[in-house]
C-alpha cells in the first residue's frame, strides 16, 4: 500500500474524484473570497473549512476499502502524457493532519482576525493565504509528478512569505524577505534537478520515473540537488537561517501554520523523492549523512531553545530541533537489498510529523493565548501565566508531553517504532539520539512551565483577555496530538502487530519518566534562570549547589549560540547549502 | 561543437553566476535579479534537454517547453512578490538591507535577529 503500485495505474479509481476536490475546494473559495470582498472572507473561509476537512475524512475513509492507492488521471490522460494525482497511506495521514491543524487554527484567528477589527487588510490577507496554504499543501501530498509537487512548493512558499510579514513591521518584512529569497535558492536547485531526470529519462511521473531511475552520475547529481534544495525549504540544521525570525515574528495563528504544516511540505516531497523516486538510489552513506544532520538539528536547537528569552523564539528553535527528528528515520529505513523500504521507520518518521504539526500548532497558539493577555512573552516575565490564562498553559503543557514522546502521544508510538527499528538495525547511535530528543524537548518545555507557575512577581499589566474559543482550540488540538497513539494507522502505514501502542505497563510508565527526569537535570544545567524565579526556596539552593557544573555547561551554550549566528549569516548558510549538495552526491556516490 | 552543447555550457554559466550573485551580493534587489539569472540557466538547460531528447525524429520535444512557461510564470510571480517585499521595506525602514547580514559580532544590538 506504500509502495507505489507496480502495475502502471492507467485508469481513474473509484473515488478518485476526491482528490481532486481537496485541491479544488481552497482554491474554490480564494476566488469566491476575491468576488465577495473584505467583509464576507471570514464568511467563506468557515464554510470552506468544514467542506475541505469532511473531503479529506472521506479520502481516509475511501483508502483501506480499495486495493493500492486512489488515483485521479487529470483530462483522463494517463501518466507519460497526463498527469496523476495519487493518495496512498502517507498522503491519506498528512492530509488528515492539515485539515485538523487548519481547522483548529481558523477557530483560534477568527477573534483574531475578524473583518471589523482593523482597518488593515490583514484579516483579509490572513484568510485568503490560509486557503491558499491547504490547496498548496494538499497538491503537495497528493501529486504524482515531480514538477506539479514543485509547483506546489512554489505556491506554498507564495503563500507562507506574507504570513510571516503580516503585522507589516520591519523586522517582520525582512524575516519574510531572508525567507523568500532562500526558499527560491532552494526550488531553484529542485527544478535544476528535475530538468537532469527528465533529460534522463523522458518523464517525471514518479511510478514511471521509481522504475526507470538507475545508478548513473547524472542521477546521483540530480538527487543531491533536489535533496539539498528541499532541505533548506524545510530548515534542516545549517541551513535553518532564515526559520527562527520568520516563524517567532509572525502572528500566532500565522506561526502555528507555518512551523506546524509549511515546513511538513518540503519534508514530505523529500520522502517521496527518497521512498518512492528512487528508493535505491541514496545509499547507506547519505542516509547517514542526512540523519547526522538531523542530531546535529536536535542538539543544536534544543541548546539555543534553552538560551531564549522570548518564548516564541524557544518555541521557534524547537521546532529546529524537532525538524531534525523527523530526519533521523532514513537510516533506520534500508532493507536488506541495500533499498530504503516502507517499513517500520517510514511509518515512525510519518507519525511523528504529523503528531509534531498537531503538537507545534498547538503549542504557538496558546503562546499566542498567553502572549495577547500577558502583553509580552518573555519567558522570565511569564510570572502569573497558569492563574490568568490556565487554559493554555495546559495546552501549552499538553503538546509539550505529546512533543516529549510520552504515552499515549503520537510521538511515543514514533519513537517506540524508531527505537525498534533501530535495534534491528543494529545502529544504537540513532536510539541514543531519540532519546536525547526527547530529553531536550522536556528541559525546555519543564523550563517554561516553572516560569508559567510561578507566582506573578508585581501586577502584571494586563493586555487584552484571550478570547476562551482560541484557548480551546489550542486545548484540543493539544488533546489530538497527546491522543494520536490510539488511532488505528495500521490500515495507512504499516506498524507491525503486537505493538507497545496499547498496554500500559511497568515499562511503559518508566519510559515515560525518562525524558521527564533527563530534562529537568537539562534544564537546571543549561536552562536561563534570570532574573530567578518568583518563589526563592529550594531551587535557587539546588543552582548554587550545581553552581560549576552549570557554569562549564553555559560557556559551552554559549559557544553553540554564536556558532549559531555564524550559520544564520547569509553566505555562510549558502556555503553550506552549496557544499551539502556535493557532499550528498559524494556520498551517494559511495555507495555503489 | 554542436549547438547543444554550447547551449548547455551557457546554461552551465548563468547557472554559476546566478548561484555567485545570490551569495556574494548583500543588496536584496541585487540578490533577486541573481535568482533570475540562475533561473535562466536552469530554463535554457530545460531547452537544451528538449531538444536532446527528441533530436532524431520531431524537431524538438514540447513537454520540457510546456514545463519552461510554467517555470517562468513560477519565477515572475517570485520576483514579483520579493520586489513588492522590498519595496515594503524601504517604505518602512528606509533602506532595504538585509541588516542580519552583517558579520556576526558587528552589532549585536540588530534588529531581527
Amino acid at each position: 500500500m506504500l509502495a507505489p503500485s507496480p502495475t502502471l495505474d492507467a485508469t481513474t479509481t473509484t473515488g478518485g474524484f476526491l482528490l481532486v476536490l481537496s485541491i479544488v475546494v481552497p482554491v474554490a473559495g480564494i476566488l469566491l473570497a476575491f468576488v465577495l470582498g473584505d467583509r464576507y472572507v471570514r464568511l467563506v473561509a468557515f464554510a470552506v473549512i468544514p467542506i475541505g476537512s469532511a473531503i479529506a475524512v472521506a479520502i481516509l475513509a475511501a483508502l483501506p476499502q480499495g486495493n493500492g492507492p486512489l488515483v485521479y488521471l487529470l483530462g483522463d490522460w494517463p501518466p507519460p502524457l497526463g498527469i496523476a494525482l495519487r493518495a496512498d497511506g502517507l498522503s491519506a495521514a498528512m492530509l488528515a493532519a492539515a485539515a485538523a491543524v487548519i481547522c483548529a487554527v481558523a477557530v483560534f484567528a477568527a477573534a483574531d482576525f475578524s473583518p471589523a477589527t482593523t482597518e488593515t487588510r490583514a484579516p483579509f490577507v490572513f484568510w485568503i493565504l490560509l486557503l491558499a496554504i491547504w490547496g498548496a499543501l494538499n497538491t503537495i501530498f497528493l501529486g504524482g509528478d515531480l514538477f506539479t509537487l514543485y509547483v506546489a512548493l512554489e505556491l506554498l512558499t507564495f503563500a507562507a512569505v506574507p504570513l510571516v510579514s503580516l503585522e507589516g513591521r520591519a523586522e517582520t518584512l525582512r524575516a519574510a524577505m531572508r525567507y523568500l529569497l532562500f526558499a527560491l535558492l532552494g526550488s531553484v536547485l529542485y527544478l535544476l534537478g528535475t530538468a537532469l531526470l527528465y533529460g534522463l529519462h523522458g518523464t517525471l511521473d514518479i511510478v514511471l520515473l521509481s522504475r526507470r531511475v538507475s545508478l548513473e552520475p547524472a542521477a546521483l547529481v540530480a538527487a543531491a540537488l533536489m535533496t539539498t534544495g528541499l532541505l533548506a525549504k524545510t530548515a534542516l540544521f545549517p541551513l535553518h537561517l532564515w526559520l527562527p525570525p520568520a516563524h517567532a515574528g509572525a502572528p500566532s495563528a500565522a506561526s502555528a501554520i507555518l512551523s506546524g504544516l509549511v515546513v511538513k511540505g518540503s519534508f514530505f516531497i523529500v520522502v517521496r523523492l527518497w521512498f518512492n523516486v528512487m528508493p535505491g538510489l541514496p545509499g547507506f552513506a547519505a542516509a547517514q549523512l542526512i540523519a547526522a544532520l538531523g542530531g546535529a538539528a536536535i542538539v543544536f536547537g534544543s541548546v539555543v531553545a534553552l538560551r531564549q528569552e522570548r518564548l516564541k523564539l524557544l518555541i521557534a528553535y524547537s521546532t529546529l530541533a524537532q525538524i531534525g527528528y523527523l530526519f533521523l528515520m532514513f537510516p533506520l529505513a534500508f532493507g536488506a537489498s541495500g533499498r530504503l523500504e516502507s517499513g517500520d521507520a517510514l511509518a515512525g518518521g510519518l507519525l511523528q510529523a504529523v503528531s509534531h504539526a498537531t503538537a507545534k500548532a498547538a503549542m504557538f497558539l496558546a503562546a499566542g493565548s498567553i502572549y495577547a493577555t500577558l502583553g509580552q512573552d518573555r519567558i522570565p516575565g511569564l510570572g502569573g501565566a497558569g492563574r490568568m490564562v490556565p487554559i493554555s498553559v495546559l495546552a501549552f503543557a499538553l503538546s509539550g508531553l505529546a512533543l516529549m514522546g510520552l504515552p499515549p502521544g503520537g510521538a511515543y508510538l514514533a519513537k517506540e517504532l524508531l527505537l525498534q527499528a533501530a535495534a534491528e538495525q543494529g545502529q544504537w547511535w540513532w536510539a541514543v539520539l531519540l532519546q536525547a530528543g526527547g530529553i531536550f524537548t522536556g528541559a525546555y518545555v519543564l523550563l517554561v512551565l516553572t516560569y508559567a507557575m510561578a507566582p506573578a512577581d508585581r501586577q502584571t499589566t494586563l493586555g487584552r483577555a484571550a478570547p476562551r474559543m482560541g484557548e480551546m482550540a489550542a486545548l484540543a488540538l493539544a488533546l489530538c496530538s497527546l491522543l494520536l497513539g490510539l488511532m488505528p494507522w495500521g490500515a495507512y502505514l504499516s506498524i507491525p502487530h503486537g505493538d507497545a501502542s496499547d498496554k500500559f505497563d511497568l515499562a511503559t510508565i518508566s519510559k515515560a519518566l525518562a525524558p521527564l527526569l533527563g530534562g529537568t537535570v537539562v534544564a537546571i544545567l543549561l536552562g536561563r534562570w534570570e532574573p530567578p524565579l518568583g518563589y526563592p526556596s529550594r531551587w535557587t539552593a539546588l543552582l548554587v549547589a550545581v553552581g560549576p557544573v552549570r557554569r562549564a555547561a553555559l560557556a559551552l551554550s554559549a559557544l553553540v549560540e554564536r556558532g549559531d549566528k555564524v550559520l544564520r549569516w547569509w553566505p555562510t548558510a549558502c556555503i553550506c547549502l552549496l557544499s551539502l549538495a556535493a557532499l550528498f552526491a559524494a556520498s551517494m556516490r559511495v555507495a555503489f | 561543437m554542436s549547438a547543444v552543447t554550447v547551449f548547455g555550457l551557457c546554461a552551465a554559466a548563468a547557472v554559476g553566476l546566478g548561484l555567485y550573485g545570490l551569495i556574494t551580493n548583500p543588496q536584496p534587489l541585487r540578490k533577486i535579479i541573481a535568482f533570475n539569472l540562475l533561473g535562466s540557466g536552469v530554463f535554457l538547460l530545460f531547452g537544451v534537454v528538449g531538444r536532446r531528447g527528441a533530436a532524431a525524429s520531431i524537431g524538438n520535444d514540447p513537454v520540457p517547453q510546456a514545463l519552461v512557461i510554467t517555470g517562468v510564470v513560477v519565477a515572475f510571480s517570485a520576483t514579483a512578490l520579493a520586489i513588492a517585499l522590498v519595496l515594503r521595506l524601504f517604505q518602512k525602514a528606509g533602506s532595504t538591507t538585509l541588516s542580519d547580514d552583517a558579520p556576526p559580532g558587528a552589532d549585536p544590538n540588530l534588529p531581527g535577529g
